[in-house]
């Protein structure tokens, strides 16, 4: 009973970075009603990134965040004026076509340089221990960076102007222009925060556990049942969805094998489109004033 | 329908298809031509929701996959005999298709592209930890099931000849759908499904059915293809590639036409023949995937046949 | 004549937000309804709870006896009532024909293919479009673009139309062209109820008139009883001479 709790509160942490990388998907869906299938790969490259720059290059681990968070932050402003800009009016099969076919190129990209080995980034921390049981060091540390990182969104968002600019852009874009804001250039800052977002997610990710090329694929799935579950557009639902999953797959793994995992939050993710498009906010009693 | 000249040009492809290998007891063309009609079997098939109604279906490999696993089981395990099990394959993908799509097709084309995304690995991580259909090691054939076809050269001719059926008949159905009231009802989807609705078009059958009918064929090839290899293994049954280039096929030749994905898949064969001969390109292959998926959606969305009908407008009478 | 349409107690919410308050009204057989108000007033919502966009809080929508309230559009436009929209929405790639035979095929009559066409021909011929059958819906100027928005209604042969401001954006010999058609399929046992912006238009057609205001019903009644409310005149301008303006047009 002991070992379930505390595989339960173990699954709270890390659902915490899928929450992170779930924001990452959900700030540029709800700005500009994109969806990134790209995230998958700027997890890898926050993954390789790290390692890169810690198990290379020798900094610290976590003293790479920044240059993570940057870097990705480019890299998504990069990858919006390449294959967003031009589609954004489009229907929004456009959207979702071009950002995959950028994914397919980083994935080729990624195999070729890194074929498909598994790799591991150096990292411990001190854990924190309850009886026969370790909450692994880097978890804490991974869930604590994350609550800073989402605190700061939450301050850019709502207590800055370009903060305000976001949102008025994705309230209405037209409306935004006409009020002077250059949206082209807010939504590039967006795709870039959310690009920073799935980059962070990757390095924090990497720091828990090994991770290959491929590995883009199984965390944008989860981020997708994440975003979904939470409501779009909604990275507070983003974050606490994320934490319900990580529930879900500490309340699961113990009993069932690895590689079902995935088949059960695909199972999850479709039962959730049908039964709860609107995400499980929509189970909150509804205020009738 | 066999009044337009179109019925009788998709009549010559087809002929050449079963003529050309035939004639100088070619294995080597048949081989590469087998390819081909399962690359415009596969892209026909996306084309009719992704060009016609506007939805992607990131995962459509999934039909052939599990259409090739139906088949190969049904044979292998319970002795049925090849039509059987390829009739009962497709039926089945289908059928499971339409309840999945009844589901899921009620939302938005991104919800659904997203939840296709999903489909390929789930399926794919349910039959590795399947044992009836051998897990992760996947399902041999006995060469003796070829026996009842007349032996294995004369089975891989047959199945050959069946595969070509297929493929014109993916090319048949596209093309007959396109012609449909149903087919009207999906293009006015995909050009705006809310007005679509207004207009009384009752979109999430609609949707749901062509979902389903997608899955028929391409369900079949890959009983037949399968077969044929005698062996069927997960990566192999749902080749996410082979999804993908799909949709590049779908998109390179013209998504909403017809005659589209199978100029597409014979260009993207062509372009795939020169990669894999080529030393520097052979480890690119996804990479000149992806850059050439991103160049016709940003600059030529209409893909090579959309080119064309923009260039020559009369060219829209003849062919479709 | 037997009400067509019958709205009771029709009520919605966005939020915190009444966008519509206890609306009653009918629409009767062979009449032209006018729905008129200041901007924000409901209108459009109003149209989007009749066919099915949302499904309203409170109150029902019966058609031609049937209770509709709360159903898909696409099977409100089953039954028998077309819509047009406020922003068109043609179907861009699709030549004016086939935008007018998709209105055919699903519409009440849910008509296959070859008479569908035939459907959609008289539709187009009925708002002037006949010349133009091949053009491609996107290459249609804005007026043009309203009459197919009209046509592609019409083909569906509805027994109630609703146009949502349908006028809006055309000059004064497009606007007079316009209220001739609206008249002729008046006149063919189409039943309408618009919402329109254009005053004297929507004077010199309608039979009876509905004010909304914030969500709630301000007046009811013909044209010149409307026009010289004294709350309808508030709630627009405060000109006490809008009413003389009006019954001079």
């Amino acid at each position: 009973m002991i070992g379930l709790l505390a595989s339960l509160l173990d699954g709270v942490l890390i659902g915490a970075v899928y929450g992170l990388a779930a924001m990452g998907i959900t700030l540029i869906w709800g700005v500009m009603d994109v969806v990134n299938l790209t995230h998958g790969s700027l997890i890898v490259a926050g993954m390789f990134a790290v390692y890169a720059l810690a198990g290379a290059a020798g900094l610290p681990v976590y003293a790479t965040l920044p240059i993570v968070l940057v870097g990705a932050f480019l890299a998504g402003l990069a990858l919006y004026w390449i294959s967003v800009h031009r589609v954004i009016g489009q229907p929004p099969l456009m959207s979702l076509l071009s950002t995959f076919s950028v994914n397919l190129v980083l994935v080729g990209l990624g195999t070729a340089i890194w074929s498909t080995d598994l790799f591991n980034v150096p990292a411990s921390l001190p854990g924190f221990s309850l009886g026969r049981y370790t909450f692994p060091g880097t978890h804490l540390m991974a869930a604590a960076l994350t609550a800073v990182i989402a605190g700061v969104l939450y301050l850019f968002l709502y207590r800055t102007r370009i903060g305000k600019a976001v949102r008025a852009v994705s309230g209405n874009r037209e409306a935004a222009e006409l009020v002077g804001i250059p949206t082209s250039q807010v939504l590039a800052l967006a795709f870039g925060l959310g690009a920073a977002l799935a980059g962070v997610a990757g390095m924090l990710i990497a720091t828990m556990f090994p991770f290959t090329v491929l590995s883009g694929d199984a965390y944008q799935l989860k981020s997708f049942v994440v975003t979904v579950l939470g409501g779009l557009g909604n990275p507070t639902g983003a974050l606490l969805a994320g934490v319900a999953l990580g529930l879900v797959e500490g309340l699961t793994t113990p009993f069932v094998p690895v590689s079902w995992t995935l088949v059960i939050e695909f199972v999850l993710f479709v039962l959730v489109l049908i039964a709860l498009p609107g995400g499980l906010v929509q189970l909150w009693p509804r205020r009738r004033d | 329908m066999a009044r337009r000249p179109f019925f009788w040009i998709i009549a010559a492809v087809v002929a050449l298809f079963a003529a050309l290998p035939a004639l100088g007891n070619d294995i080597e063309l048949r081989e590469s031509l087998l390819l081909a009609a399962i690359y415009v079997t596969l892209a026909s098939n996306i084309n009719m929701m992704l060009g016609y109604a506007g939805y992607v279906n990131f995962g459509s490999i999934v039909f052939f996959g599990l259409g090739g696993y139906l088949c190969v089981w049904l044979m292998g395990s319970h002795g049925w005999p090849l039509a059987a099990a390829l009739a009962a394959g497709g039926v089945a993908v289908s059928a499971l298709a339409l309840v999945f799509g009844l589901g899921i097709l009620r939302l938005r084309g991104v919800y659904f592209a997203l939840a296709t995304i999903g489909v390929n690995e789930g399926v794919m991580a349910f039959v590795s930890t399947f044992q009836p259909w051998g897990g992760s090691s996947g399902i041999y054939l006995s060469p003796a099931l070829f026996q009842p076809l007349g032996g294995p050269a004369r089975a891989l001719w047959i199945i050959y000849y069946l595969l070509v059926a297929v493929m014109a008949a993916s090319l048949y159905l596209s093309y007959a759908v396109k012609r449909s009231k149903f087919g009207l009802g999906l293009l006015a989807i995909g050009q705006n499904e809310d007005a679509a609705a207004v207009l009384g078009v009752p979109a999430p059958r609609y949707k749901a059915m062509v979902y389903s009918l997608s899955a028929f064929l391409p369900a079949i090839a890959g009983g037949l293809y399968f077969f044929k290899s005698a062996f069927i293994q997960p990566p192999d049954a749902f080749d996410l590639q082979l999804s993908t280039e799909t949709i590049v096929i779908a998109m390179l030749g013209g998504q909403g036409t017809v005659v589209g994905p199978a100029i597409g898949a014979f260009l993207y064969e062509q372009l795939r023949g020169w990669l894999l001969t080529s030393e520097s390109f052979s480890h690119f292959q996804l990479v000149i995937s992806g850059v050439l998926l991103l160049a016709i959606v940003l600059f030529a969305p209409g893909g090579l046949m959309g080119w064309l009908y923009r260039r020559w407008p009369r060219l829209r009478g003849i062919l479709e | 004549m037997s009400a067509l349409l019958e709205v009771a107690g029709l009520g919605k919410h966005f939020g915190g937000l009444q966008a519509v308050q206890d609306l009653s009204f009918t629409v009767e057989e062979g009449a032209i309804l006018g729905l008129i108000g200041p901007n924000g007033a409901g209108k459009s919502t109003v149209f989007n709870l009749i066919n099915g966009v949302f499904a309203p809080d409170e109150g029902r929508v019966v058609f031609a006896g049937r209770d509709i309230t709360g159903l898909r559009p696409y099977r409100v436009a089953r039954s028998g009532l077309a819509r047009t929209h406020q922003i068109v929405q043609p179907f861009a790639n699709m030549s004016v024909l086939e935008n007018c035979v998709v209105g055919a095929c699903f519409g009440r009559e849910n008509l296959p293919l070859a008479e569908a066409r035939d459907a959609a021909r008289q539709a187009a011929q009925r708002v002037g479009l006949e010349d133009r059958l091949e053009t491609p819906a996107a290459q249609l100027t804005i007026a043009g673009k309203k009459r197919l928005e009209l046509a592609r209604a019409l083909s569906a042969r509805p027994r109630l139309l609703l146009l949502d401001e349908v006028l809006a954006g055309l000059n004064p010999t497009e606007v007079e062209r316009m209220i001739g058609i609206l008249r002729a399929i008046r006149a063919s046992g189409v039943s309408i109820l618009m919402i329109e912006h254009l005053m004297q238009a929507i004077m010199s057609l309608s039979d009876r008139i509905v004010v909304l205001n914030s969500g709630a019903k301000l007046a009811e009644g013909p044209p010149t009883a409307v026009a010289n409310d004294p709350a309808v005149i508030e709630a627009y301008l405060g000109d006490p001479d809008l009413a003389a303006k009006l019954r001079a047009a």
